[in-house]
């Protein structure tokens, strides 16, 4: 893939922008830290003892899980939206955030589960779903990209059924820990939801990369792209399964996040108006996304609960509308 | 539904007259039955001769006449209407974006009418159903108008891109309202907001039926009026201002028409989702994409999806309920799957 200047000048002002708000996170919150203390306390220096726990204990689990999540969705949201070619496709779309909801819907209400079985269920009934889909579009041993979105779309249907369902009949205790949930946290996240998570960010991302510029050529039909060398079916199949997997380990991590995987990549792609897969842009934009939004539930006004994820809901919204109201063209 | 197991091979060939006359002739006959079973069934069943007698005779000291003509009756009309509104205002929706997957939520009418409820519940104490029907439609409105204003639909009127991206942004602002009054009301709340959420036609009266007649009437009125120029929008922006569409007042009516159609559905019934994407895909099984016949055959589905619904959710778990939004869900998921895995449906 070749580097075009202007992507490689956003990448890096995304990636610095995150630092900052790294910095910032660490070291604000109802225990204040300079910057100097938080970098001491990073690298062993400190001579704070309290200042270290808090940042290596509580802070540094939560940013990292947050920069994991945020990267993990915006990532794949760009490969959704270029493989359905849809603007609007997106894993909330095709069901799977759906369906890693049904699971951890089915372990709150039905057995009140903690928060381990509940990311676990998340996780496996994510893939389920993936295998469902998949297997319920292939024909004549093909999916087809528009064939994919669609029975994604029905299977969705199928599971916030269920998932509503779920909701009514359910105990009035357990619906409303299920919309907790549903809402999506970085509260109380320790190294035990950062570290499966970093491994599998880092087992997918070597894979998504390799297959960036197939993915690329298969933009433009099935019928152009093999004739450039690409074979379609398997370029899909790698990155769907690929992109799944990023979902999937987002939404164990911290519940269904709104929004960072369909704007994290449409921003990205503005800025750095690239014809490229914005996938190391659109992961940055999503981590940046993500950080910003959890400095501000951090900081809520009124003294309201505002998870994580509906204050993506919130910025990511408000950003798109401001947007388009400055814009001639879009 | 046609026998259609030629249907790939036919799917290029242009679609005869009698086909479309006696697709349009079967499934309202498939709609006038499946309304009278409506009236017959439910937690108490009543016979095909007493149904009768409810409208010859009506006898308001017989408990069966009464189940029939205060409850089952509006509950019939309201689901056909909004069966009928959302079909019409999927195929709308659909035909302006372009987009197969376009469905009237988009346009942020959903999210607006449940913040607007769940305002009215957690703010003013509401607890009837009744009450929250003109919340939802004051919100349905406000959230419409928004995204229009918003995505310059009077202005730009050929780039739908700039419209759903309007919608977008405002659903998930609205939405992640919803969820923060939600998360910092008492329990009751969520309660109450759970069940308007589903989707439900249960104990809906003449009055909602009123109001959803006329949003159906005008918006129908509207649909048809500009199908023709839809025909031409749907080959493109240039092909259409070449085929004398005034692409501008096409926009303008078709939004106002949807947020007519769609805002009245979701103040009634709840959101229903599912019902307004997938009809269109029917319709198009027997019919060409001529939208003069799309739409009216998009609204039949849906009236027969949506009622059909209805009446599975009385039964399944009878004496009690499931609310027709989630069976609407349960059937129509596989049943669409199964539509998108025997035919090729035919692209926008």
């Amino acid at each position: 893939m070749r580097l075009r200047p202007r992507a490689v000048a956003v990448c890096v002002a995304l990636a610095l922008t995150g630092l900052a708000l790294g910095i910032l996170l660490l070291g604000t919150g109802t225990f204040r830290l300079t910057p100097a203390e938080v970098f001491n306390s990073l690298f062993g220096a400190g001579s704070n003892p309290t200042a270290e726990r808090i940042i290596l204990r509580v802070r540094l689990p939560r940013l990292a899980t947050a920069a994991l999540v945020g990267a993990s969705l915006g990532m794949a949201g760009a490969i959704f939206q270029s493989l359905s070619r849809n603007p609007l496709g997106s894993p909330d779309i095709i069901g799977f955030t759906t369906g890693a909801a049904t699971g951890a819907i089915l372990q709150i209400v039905l057995f009140d589960a903690g928060p381990l079985g509940v990311s676990l269920a998340a996780f496996a009934s994510c893939v389920a779903t993936t295998v469902a889909v998949l297997l319920l579009s292939m024909k004549n041993g093909a999916t087809g990209g528009y064939r994919l979105v669609l029975v994604g779309v029905g299977i969705g249907a199928i599971l916030s059924g269920i998932n509503t369902l779920l909701l009514v009949k359910g105990g009035l205790d357990q619906a409303a820990a299920a919309q907790i949930w549903l809402a999506g946290s970085l509260n109380t996240r320790t190294w035990a939801h950062v570290i499966p998570a970093a491994i599998g960010f880092a087992a997918i991302v070597p894979v998504v990369v390799l297959n960036a510029r197939q993915t690329t050529l298969l933009e433009m039909g099935d019928d152009i792209a093999s004739q450039l060398g690409v074979v379609p079916e398997r370029t899909r199949l790698t990155m769907v399964m690929a992109a799944v997997g990023l979902t999937a380990i987002a939404t164990a991590a911290a519940g269904p996040i709104a929004f960072v995987a369909l704007a994290g990549p449409q921003l990205a792609r503005r800025l750095t108006s690239s014809p490229d897969l914005p996938l190391v842009s659109g992961a940055l934009m999503g981590a940046v996304l993500l950080l910003l939004a959890d400095l501000v539930s951090q900081r809520p006004p009124f003294q309201v609960n505002m998870p994580v994820g509906l204050t993506t809901g919130m910025l990511g919204g408000f950003y798109l509308l401001w947007l388009l109201t400055r814009k001639r063209t879009i | 539904m046609p026998s259609g197991d030629k249907q790939e091979a036919k799917a290029s060939r242009p679609f005869q007259r009698p086909k479309r006359l006696w697709g349009l002739a079967a499934t309202v006959l498939v709609l006038a039955g499946v309304s009278l079973l409506s009236l017959a069934v439910g937690s108490r069943s009543v016979p095909l001769g007493e149904l009768l007698d409810t409208f010859r005779a009506y006898d308001p000291l017989n408990n069966r006449h009464l189940v029939i003509w205060e409850l089952r009756v509006p509950r019939t009309i309201v689901a056909i209407l909004a069966g009928l509104a959302l079909g019409i205002a999927g195929a709308v929706m659909q035909a302006i974006t372009r987009n197969p997957l376009a469905e009237p939520g988009l346009l942020g009418i959903n999210a607006g009418a449940a913040t607007a409820v769940i305002i009215g519940i957690a703010a003013f104490q509401l607890t009837a159903m009744i009450q929250y029907v003109w919340f939802a439609f004051v919100g349905a409105g406000l959230a419409g108008i928004a995204v229009f204003i918003l995505g310059q639909a009077h202005e730009t009127g050929t780039n739908p891109v700039r419209l759903v991206l309007a919608g977008a942004g405002l659903s998930v602002m609205l939405g992640s309202l919803t969820g923060i009054i939600m998360l910092n009301a008492p329990l009751e709340v969520v309660d109450d907001f759970r069940h308007w959420w589903a989707g439900s036609i249960e104990g809906r009266g003449f009055d909602v039926a009123g109001v959803l007649a006329v949003a159906v009437t005008i918006g129908l009125a509207v649909a048809l009026f500009i199908s023709r120029d839809l025909n031409a929008v749907a080959l493109g922006r240039d092909l259409g201002v070449a085929l004398g569409v005034r692409l501008g007042r096409t926009w303008v009516l078709a939004c106002l028409c949807v947020m007519l159609l769609a805002g009245a559905a979701t103040a009634s019934t709840g959101p229903i989702g599912f019902v307004g994407l997938v009809a269109p895909h029917m319709a198009r099984l027997i019919t060409s994409p001529d939208h003069r016949w799309l739409l009216p055959l998009s609204a039949l589905f849906a009236a027969i999806l949506l009622l059909c619904a209805d009446i599975v959710g009385r039964v399944v778990v009878a004496p009690a309920e499931v609310a027709a939004g989630i069976v609407a869900l349960l059937i129509g998921g596989p049943f669409f799957i199964a539509v998108v895995r025997r035919y090729r449906l035919a692209r926008l």
